[in-house]
């Protein structure tokens, strides 16, 4: 009996972890390695924010984000958090951030202090200004330069699901 | 024929609307209100060969990451005839911490070397089209013309001075400085959205 307690326990917490829940270990990445999550085209939706605990207008729309991300669990969409905090906020910040805001999604934080480099490469159309979006499948690619609220994610995604 | 002159005529002014400086535009003067009271503008330094003007505030990290780089490129570029403008952007309403008061208690704490302004009704951002602090613009003076440069961000590393390794502003000052076009004349940084209502 005790020995099932304890496995469930056990899995109670692969689950936990699993999923993420506030315990999450958040990657540091510089922007090679980053580069590949906005090269993958399959027939999942993602939707890449680049955000930061700092940002006031990256923190109001987190919520329609999230909100967004779980209406869409059983469909072919993923969002994907990339902070852009300075990796030394990590415990100060950014994990108390994902804790307060209960986030399940997958959050990376994006060190690469060069973006001159890189943002060009995220989207031609990015001035460099947070809060910023990317959305794409493999047939559609769309950059939102601005704060987007839950019907102006709806209105970029929806047509685009596959079942 | 027509057509094809019209949509030309609509897109120009379409461009003339939006006002949106691009490297080769002539800047306009401005005239804003610095942290110590008085009235600025670029007419107010006959001797200037150009100007850096970076609109920058109090509350972004990012900006506060350059304060003290920007202090030094004031100390470097000012004899070279290239004075530094600081332009807060933002409306204090919208972001508190950058209000005209909390202006002058930043420049205070941080011994600002440079005019740090407020750009009162938010008109001058968006006619050089600025979208982020800390955001760039090098105006090369010609006669009593300004024309956009170089447009951008500071340096290749915003979180560690120390790992810098290109120089944007200085370099394309150096450039300026011998009558040669920047090599490099635009180039993009993570910022913070300029605050609007």
């Amino acid at each position: 009996m005790k020995s099932i307690r304890k496995s469930l326990l056990a899995l109670a917490i692969m689950w936990a972890g699993a999923t993420g829940l506030s315990s999450q270990d958040i990657p540091v990445i510089d922007f090679d390695s980053f580069r590949p999550i906005i090269e993958q085209r399959n027939d999942t939706v993602y939707m890449v924010n680049f955000w930061a605990t700092w940002c006031t207008p990256c923190v109001e729309e987190m919520p329609d984000l999230l909100r967004f991300a779980k209406d869409m669990r059983d469909s072919k969409f993923r969002l994907i958090l990339v902070s852009l905090d300075n990796p030394d906020h990590m415990e100060s910040r950014v994990k108390p951030f994902i804790k307060r805001f209960e986030i399940e999604e997958r959050v990376i934080l994006l060190d690469d202090p060069d973006a001159n480099r890189w943002i060009p490469i995220v989207s031609g159309e990015w001035s460099g200004a947070i809060p910023a979006t990317i959305f794409f499948s493999d047939n559609f690619r769309h950059f939102h330069g601005k704060k987007i609220d839950y019907e102006g994610i709806k209105e970029i995604v929806v047509p685009h699901l596959k079942r | 024929m027509k057509r094809a002159l019209l949509s030309t005529i609509l897109i120009m002014s379409v461009i003339a609307l939006s006002g949106q400086y691009q490297v080769g535009d002539l800047a306009e003067d401005f005239r804003l209100k610095n942290v110590d009271g008085e009235m600025v503008s670029m007419a107010d330094f006959p001797e200037a060969r150009g100007f850096v003007i970076i609109f920058t505030c109090n509350h972004c990290p990012y900006a506060v990451a350059y304060e003290d780089r920007i202090i030094e490129l004031q100390n470097k570029l000012r004899p070279l005839g290239y004075p530094i403008i600081a332009i807060q952007p933002n409306d204090p309403e919208v972001e508190p911490r950058d209000s005209f008061e909390n202006m002058i208690i930043r420049a205070e704490e941080k011994g600002f070397n440079f005019p740090y302004l407020l750009d009162e009704g938010q008109n001058v951002y968006p006619r050089f089209g600025a979208t982020h602090t800390p955001h760039v613009y090098i105006l090369n003076r010609e006669g009593s013309n300004y024309r956009v440069a170089y447009i951008g961000t500071i340096d290749n590393n915003w979180r560690d001075a120390s790992a810098v390794t290109v120089n944007y502003i200085t370099d394309a000052v150096e450039a300026l400085r011998e009558g040669r076009t920047p090599e490099v004349t635009n180039t993009r940084a993570i910022g913070c959205t300029i605050k609007t209502r």
